[in-house]
């Protein structure tokens, strides 16, 4: 059909590049600072909220067509061939297959093994694996030509059980002291196996890349993205690109949470061969079927744990072995693996124990980074050993925490001697005040014992209370970020401004408040004079991916340093205060900029080849404490509250580093109750968001966040960072709680009201009417 | 930006019904349904749209007598605002609060629901427990179909092609208990897994009369249950009742697992709610 | 089919198929991208907007739907915003009492759900309900966040309700 054109069309002035206003406006008054308690407004806020910050998918790009993806529809077989219907006119339509691929056909990451799109004769590993593109001047015309594209396929045997896959993408085995002595030994052991599976990351903003050709023979791409260098480096390899031809520049991101760390490298490629070939721009908006169809999610996981313990409650031995499901290709597989071997412990002392891990392949879409990174999956299991060890020696789990959490000085598996920051007892403390858990704790114990008096009548729901404990570590494992090498920049430049200039991407955390917030602070001016250079690789420095709750405490680090090199600088010349003389050093010698390396942290040195050493510079701390309210009919979970006590080194802006614990433990809490992705034949069934639910504001909790401050010295502002902290301890706090109010354990996650009816079911606590059901 | 069908957009009922029986159009009230459909990722969308939002035949709630009508743009908003309703359809309303959130509810149409025939349609079995007609109209004239001879399948109504749901009557009963019950995966937003309606006049030593139990999300349309209705008839809600309910319920239903549950978990379901809704009613 | 409405203040006739989407004769007809798209289905709200005051999602709508009607979307709800259709004399955004309370609270994280979750909350405050912590939490339960866990928005929200300068009548 054809679209009239519109009698009154408004232009649209939005140039690509052009960025929001960022000055607030709000007449002084309006706006309380007292309730950012000091700190400083969202810097790009005023823009979210008037809907003038530009996303992907509102960035106009005149002339631009619309790219899509042909997609396998098996999950393994070989390519033989694309068939183009002969009926449909192909000259309105661009395609682009591997053979278009002017440099490797790698989606380059930890190991070369992704295709950008799969040759013909290769091998396709998974659903919704890419294997064509396609793009057209308007959406009718790519609507028309995907139906009429139709692969040639001889369909392989494919492997979804990852206990049953014999491709190993990585893994580990951490041992200290002698566990089967140990066990052997032991008063109690106490076995586990937990199981956990997908979950979506579901931003909000859908995926989205929009590829415009550059003169130089190069692209641009504007996108919805955390990474930046990552698809830098990505387009340079699959594209042949020298470093100026590949450009990425990121565009307002609606939320990435781990899902917009590695995925993008493959939009970004897409649509930049789409417009390579069509020597114009080309958008790839994802929907939500397809971004949740075909993009990354959290690494299912089977953790077996045996723990050993002395009657009088000593943690005597920890065996752990833990199968990732990585899906069909490497991505950051290895590295997930690793944060979650490392974390399998939990937090606490232990002279033996033994870890052994691996990440295999199997014909799913490949899994990915997810906020918490393999450290929620395995400390799921690590709590719940806790919580049950707890229940049959009869001791409290709180009280059994307080007795086995790190302190100082204490070993970890990886011989690391935890010389600071070590606040693991006094967020437990923390949050088990403020939620009043021991009190709260005799009062569902006395309702259960009243119902179990009653034989099952009473009131329709039963209440529980949970607690959690977790560590995190601060920053890349190992001896990662000395491989990055970050860069972080400032400038003063000639006409007297100061910019700060990282890789470091907003994506609703709070990058581009924090980092002037610092600046300011070292600089000694307000933080009105720091601006922010856009994210963009023709302008700002490698200052590494953001992830891994790195950007508050690495990078921001950088951006310290490297400030204070610059006041140093200006003050040397100019003998007087950086604030009162910056502007006057601009005018007379020009601009000053300063690059900042990362260094290694004094004192922390790691193996990568024996996993011996100090696997973190520093850990994060954190507790839950969480209540719910069970329906005993229907196994209906409401976590009503949420008490959160989270240690983050120092607290840069406390309203932001709040919603990072609020926004965390929400996605903690669906992770634990409703959020699965439900798999048939490597296919994801619920992939809309009418199947795929993630929490209202209905089912939400309460949340009561505390920040604790217990400061990491590597870094110069003793910040730890936060974002990843509460994803790992909503999930065990949300299970055990249903457990303090049915009796039951849930093993899988969700915790969904299937699985608690068909455990009450098990365990013969079911009321009488269900016998005759 | 999906396929956008031809449409037309009659101001008055008899325009829409010449189109309907001339054109077969797929008609869209509230688009809550309909607007999903069309971005073709569920099926082909539809060829023409036939759009009912301006029929002002079709709106307003009124009570003549003993008999509630509701026109069949009545949306789930002014159902939970309407007096009338909250007086003499309080289940009606009640069901109408469960569904979607604030903008489905100001979009989304009584009439919608009934057409859609989903067999998760959370207004459905309030309208089988009350024994509702749903009037339905076409060039022909109009008839009045009761609720349960109207869903006749998966998706299957007992509409012809050329008819529209005009309008939903619902007798007023002082003497009659309706109780509403859905288990879905969350509190907003979500599609019911068991949706439950009981209804019953109070016989007092006489037990229940004319009980009615009515469920969706268990079987391919919304449905009766007759075998249990049969079988609490004349009963008082005894705990011995509320316990051989849950056993007959549970035999009689047939559910499927499907990507929102099980059929283990909603024959179970089914027994307990039903139990529950039965415990209350009896104060034990 | 030509269709009028009114959109944030200004009298727009559009000619565009009847069965396009509210959202998409915002975004791409009249260039008002505030307005965002997180699922077209219906259960994100990220595409809310006021129609005649009520709150609906703009993907379930069809433009004949909203034709003689009166739309305003989030550019519309600062008041010195005139119109809020792109101008190139756009100034600097003024912010609303309760758009001012999402920026003190820290309601708005990443933004993509945000300028919906204030059309939904200005439904709300319009609406005169009391602004109980529950009241909040139904009305902005069809406007999913993945940031805040909606802490800071129903804060947010609650402290616009309270604030004299709110002018609910909008």
């Amino acid at each position: 059909m054809t679209i009239r054109t519109p009698t009154r069309r408004v232009p649209f002035p939005g140039a690509p590049g052009r960025s929001a206003p960022d000055a607030l406006v709000v007449a002084p008054g309006e706006v309380g600072v007292g309730r950012a308690r000091g700190a400083p407004l969202r810097r790009e806020g005023p823009a979210k909220l008037t809907g003038l910050a530009k996303y992907a998918d509102d960035l106009v790009f005149p002339g631009a067509w619309y790219g899509a993806t042909i997609r396998s529809t098996q999950a393994h077989a070989r390519l033989d061939g694309l068939e183009l219907d002969p009926g449909f006119d192909w000259s309105k339509v661009v395609i682009v297959t591997a053979a278009d691929i002017p440099g490797e056909n790698i989606v380059s990451l930890i190991s070369d093994d992704q295709p950008v799109l799969v040759p013909q004769g290769g091998e396709i590993r998974h659903h919704a694996e890419p294997v064509a593109l396609l793009a057209a001047a308007d959406r009718e015309t790519l609507r028309a030509a995907r139906r009429r594209v139709t692969l040639r396929t001889t369909e392989l045997p494919p492997v979804f059980d990852p206990l049953r896959s014999e491709q190993v993408f990585a893994h580990f085995d951490i041992r200290t002291g002698d566990v089967d002595a140990a066990l052997a030994g032991a008063d109690l052991v106490i076995e586990g196996t937990y199981r956990v599976g997908h979950q979506e990351q579901l931003y909000i903003e859908n995926q989205a890349m929009i590829a415009v050709p550059r003169e130089d023979g190069g692209v641009a791409v504007h996108g919805s993205l955390q990474c930046p260098y990552y698809i830098h480096k990505a387009m340079r390899r699959a594209l042949r690109f020298d470093d100026r031809q590949a450009q990425v520049v990121q565009a307002e991101t609606g939320g990435g949470f781990g899902g917009k760390e590695e995925y993008p490298s493959m939009i970004a490629l897409h649509a930049a061969l789409l417009a390579l070939k069509c020597r114009r721009p080309v958008r790839m908006i994802y929907d939500r079927h397809e971004d949740i169809a075909a993009t990354t999610k959290r690494h299912p996981a089977i953790v077996k744990y045996r723990s050993g313990v002395s009657r009088d409650g000593r943690l005597l031995g920890q065996d752990i072995e833990i199968v990732m499901d990585g899906g069909a290709y490497c991505t950051l597989s290895p590295v997930v693996l690793s944060r979650g071997t490392l974390h399998a412990g939990g937090p606490y002392r232990c002279e033996n124990v033994r870890i052994q891990s691996r990440a295999v392949a199997t014909n799913t879409p490949p899994n990915g980074a997810f906020r918490g990174f393999g450290a929620p999956q395995t400390e799921f299991a690590a709590e719940m050993q806790v919580d049950r060890i707890a229940e049959a020696l009869g001791a409290s789990p709180l009280e059994l925490r307080r007795r086995w959490v790190y302190q100082l000085g204490d070993v970890t598996p990886t011989g690391q001697v935890l010389r600071e920051s070590v606040a693991g007892e006094e967020v437990l403390a923390r949050a088990a005040e403020a939620s009043e858990f021991e009190r709260l704790r005799e009062r569902t114990a006395a309702a259960q014992n009243l119902r179990s008096a009653m034989g099952g009548r009473g009131p329709a729901t039963a209440s529980g209370i949970g607690l959690a404990l977790a560590w995190h570590g601060a920053g890349f494992t190992g001896s990662g970020e000395v491989h990055l090498a970050s860069v972080a920049s400032v400038e003063l430049t000639a006409d007297g401004r100061i910019t700060v200039l990282t890789a470091s991407t907003e994506m609703g955390q709070g990058t581009k408040t924090i980092f002037p917030q610092l600046a300011a602070t070292e600089l000694g001016v307000a933080i009105e004079e720091v601006e922010m250079a856009p994210q963009d690789t023709a302008l700002v420095p490698d200052s590494g991916p953001t992830v891994a709750s790195r950007t508050a405490m690495v990078v921001g680090g950088l951006v310290i340093k490297a400030c204070r090199r610059l006041r140093e600088q200006v003050e040397a010349r100019t003998g007087q205060p950086f604030a009162e003389s910056y502007r006057e050093d601009a005018r007379l010698r020009g601009a000053t900029r300063v690059d900042q390396r990362f260094e290694p942290y004094p004192g922390i040195e790691f193996d990568d080849a024996t996993y011996r050493g100090d696997a973190y510079p520093a850990f994060g701390w954190a507790a839950c404490v969480a209540e719910v309210d069970v329906d005993l009919d229907t196994g209906e979970v409401a976590v009503r509250n949420v008490v959160a006590a989270d240690d983050v080194g120092r607290v840069i802006h406390p309203v932001l580093a709040e919603g990072q614990v609020e926004g965390g433990t929400l996605q903690a809490v669906g992770y634990a109750t409703i959020e699965e992705i439900k798999v048939q034949d490597g296919r994801y069934l619920n992939d809309r968001l009418a199947t795929y639910l993630i929490p209202t504001a209905l089912d939400a909790p309460r949340i009561t966040s505390i920040l604790v401050e217990a400061p990491f010295s590597g870094a110069p502002h003793g910040a730890k960072g936060v974002g990843e902290l509460p994803m790992d301890v909503g999930a065990p706090a949300v299970v055990a709680a249903i457990h303090d109010a049915t009796g039951v354990w849930i093993h899988e996650l969700p915790a969904t009201p299937e699985r608690i009816l068909a455990a009450l079911a098990a365990a013969g606590s079911d009321e009488p009417r269900a016998a005759s059901a | 930006m999906p396929y956008e069908p031809p449409v037309e957009s009659p101001m008055h009922l008899r325009d829409a019904l010449a189109i309907l029986a001339s054109e077969g159009s797929r008609p869209i009230a509230g688009g809550t349904d309909v607007m999903v459909q069309i971005t073709g990722e569920l099926g082909p969308p539809p060829e023409r749209m036939l759009d009912l939002w301006h029929l002002q035949e079709l709106r307003g709630i009124a009570l003549t007598g003993n008999t509630l009508s509701l026109g069949a743009l009545t949306t789930y908003t002014e159902i939970r605002r309407s007096g009338r309703c909250r007086e003499h359809a309080p289940a009606l309303v009640e069901a109408a609060a469960t569904i979607g959130a604030a903008q489905i509810q100001n979009r989304g149409t009584l009439g919608g629901n009934i057409a859609n025939a989903s067999p998760a349609g959370d207004t459905l079995p309030v309208l089988l427990a009350m024994d509702a007609e749903i009037v339905v109209g076409s060039l022909r004239g109009e008839r009045s179909i009761p609720a349960r001879a109207f869903w006749t399948g998966y998706r299957e109504t007992a509409l012809a092609p050329d008819e529209l749901v005009l309008r939903v009557l619902l007798p007023t009963d002082p003497e009659r208990r309706v109780r509403f019950r859905k288990v879905g995966t969350r509190r907003a937003q979500a599609i019911s897994k068991v949706v439950m309606a009981l209804s019953w006049r109070d016989g007092s030593s006489a037990g229940w009369q004319d009980v009615r139990l009515a469920l969706g999300s268990v079987a391919d349309r919304p449905i009766r249950a007759k075998e249990t209705e049969a079988m609490l008839e004349g009963r008082l809600p005894t705990q011995a009742t509320a316990d051989r309910a849950a056993a007959s319920i549970a035999a009689e239903i047939h559910p499927i697992d499907d990507v929102r549950s099980t059929a283990a978990y909603r024959r179970a379901v089914t027994a307990r709610v039903l139990h529950r809704l039965i415990r209350d009613a009896g104060g034990w | 089919m030509s269709y009028r409405l009114l959109v944030n203040g200004d009298p727009v006739e559009i000619d565009v198929p009847g069965m396009r989407r509210l959202l998409d004769v915002l975004r791409e007809d009249l260039g008002l991208t505030g307005t965002k798209e997180g699922c077209g289905e219906g259960e994100c709200g990220a595409c809310s907007v006021l129609l005649d005051g009520d709150v609906v999602d703009s993907c379930l709508v069809p433009i004949c739907q909203a034709d003689g009607h009166v739309i305003r979307t989030v550019e519309g709800l600062a008041p010195a915003s005139g119109s809020g259709l792109p101008s190139e004399t756009a100034a600097s955004p003024q912010l609303d009492p309760l758009q001012a309370a999402f920026l003190e609270t820290g309601g708005a994280q990443c933004g993509i759900c945000t300028p919906g979750m204030l059309m939904a909350g200005q439904a709300f405050l319009a609406s005169g309900a009391d602004p109980t912590d529950e009241a909040i939490r139904e009305a902005i339960a069809g406007n999913l966040c993945r940031c805040t866990g909606y802490t800071k928005i129903i804060e947010a929200i609650a402290l616009a309700a309270a604030r004299p300068s709110f002018d609910g009548v909008g």
